[in-house]
């Protein structure tokens, strides 16, 4: 899991560069391995970033770990699951479900960023000017990442449903429904 | 048949710095790390000295200064940010070529340059003279906790095999005349994705059965190097010289 995760990241945007390029990647990984396996599996791809290809940085990692493993994991599943809980429970929806979720995570994890520098920045930057600045660039990573994980999570769904954490509850009604009809038909056999 | 990012870092060599156990030089790198960042940026001089302190450690390493350059571009995004810095910041301007810039973001983009790049330039240093199995054995003495250790060295031992799957996928696209151009190639991009997601998976669900049916338990024995003996210490002159230079400008800060 860890090495998708990995990888993925590698999968550099071929727009701009910003503060921040790369695929964030935390709410696609919270669909697909669920937020738990989630965080783990970020923190420690960006441990290995920092200490083996230099990326990132020694002294950001404690930032890095929880901006995008703990904020852009956990706010990517909590909107997650209240989409998924809005939509019909079908697999055809949790890739939806799933673009939302990527689309509110990354200027989150932003704003969270905006704060943490409030709080500790040496800079006296204003802070409406910054975060305005951040939003605006997130939200356009956020689209970028909303169509990737849309995509993507629909590219596993269409071959193996079962491996996307986030549509359990869509695969158990799918196949209570198989279930129900099988009864009736059986049913129908004896009668 | 290695991916582009592989174990690019490495550069093979035999020198003292090559020699010492991992886990004394992931503890310098941080220390060293930790003491320039305590640095106040005020003290510019300091940062001239943390430079050479880690000059000398490169050029002991072996390590050609070439090698390490090409890597620094890493570094770059944080260039950006610093130089916006001063152009985003209130308070009191003074004029700089053509343009008035804030004073305190002057300092605040000049910190984020100095600490960044000589923070990015420890850890390639790192990099470079240690094999990646080898920070995962260091990080382990150092007792990071079991599963991430054992997430960590899995990882590191896919890494080349995700990576040539990605670059056969690559190749099949281009193969059939798919060029990365856009946004329109995001599609593909996307499924080629989910595609590395399955087969990861199912490679991972493989390997965890070969395991399994060989007897893992959930532990690997990472194998015993000799561990840090008292002379490989002596790498700790590093981060003292980092902490040296950081209390100096303390403490001439304060005499002023």
């Amino acid at each position: 899991m860890a090495v998708f995760v990995f990888a993925a990241q590698m999968l550099n945007f071929p727009v701009g560069v910003g503060v921040s390029g790369h695929l964030l990647g935390g709410a696609l990984a919270a669909v697909l391995a669920g937020p738990w396996v989630a965080t783990l599996a970020v923190t420690v791809v960006l441990i290995v970033q920092a200490l083996v290809f230099a990326d990132g940085g020694l002294t950001a990692l404690g930032t890095n770990v929880l901006l995008m493993a703990v904020v852009g994991v956990w706010v990517g599943w909590a909107v997650f699951v209240a989409v998924r809980a809005l939509l019909p429970r079908t697999t055809a929806m949790v890739p939806v479900a799933a673009a939302v979720a990527a689309l509110v995570s990354v200027p989150a994890t932003a704003a969270v960023f905006t704060g943490l520098f409030a709080i500790g920045g040496e800079a006296p930057v204003d802070l409406g000017t910054m975060l305005s600045l951040m939003l605006g660039w997130h939200a356009v990573i956020g689209i970028g990442e909303a169509i990737i994980t849309f995509l993507a999570v629909s590219a596993v769904i269409a071959t193996r449903p079962d491996l996307v954490r986030g549509a359990a509850p869509a695969l158990d009604r799918a196949r209570e429904e198989r279930l129900a009809a099988a009864c009736t038909t059986a049913s129908e056999g004896v009668a | 048949m290695s991916g582009p990012h592989g174990h690019s870092l490495h550069f093979h060599g035999h020198s003292p710095i090559h020699r010492l156990p991992p886990e004394v030089k992931i503890a310098a790198a941080l220390t060293f790390v930790a003491a320039v960042v305590a640095t106040p940026r005020e003290a510019v001089w300091a940062f001239g000295l943390h430079l050479l302190a880690l000059v000398v450690v490169i050029a002991v390493a072996q390590v050609p200064a070439g090698f390490l350059a090409r890597r620094m571009v890493i570094e770059v995004p944080f260039v950006v940010l610093a130089v916006t810095m001063p152009f985003i910041s209130t308070g009191p301007t003074r004029p700089l070529g053509p343009f008035e810039v804030s004073v305190a973001g002057l300092w605040a983009g000049w910190a984020l340059f100095a600490k960044g790049s000589l923070g990015a330039l420890t850890a390639l240093a790192l990099a470079a003279t240690t094999e990646a199995p080898d920070v995962v054995r260091g990080l382990a003495r150092l007792r990071l906790p079991a599963q991430i250790v054992l997430i960590m060295s899995f990882m590191i031992r896919y890494l080349d095999v995700v990576s040539t799957e990605l670059r056969r996928m690559r190749i099949a696209r281009e193969s059939r005349g798919h060029a990365v151009r856009g946004i329109r190639a995001w599609p593909v991009l996307a499924s080629t994705a989910g595609a590395l997601f399955v087969r990861s998976y199912e490679r991972g669900e493989r390997v965890h059965l070969a395991m399994l049916s060989r007897g893992f338990q959930g532990r690997v024995d990472l194998g015993e190097g000799g561990s840090a003996g008292g002379r490989d210490w002596l790498a700790a002159a590093l981060p003292l010289t980092g902490a040296a230079i950081a209390a100096t400008a303390w403490l001439s800060g304060a005499g002023r």
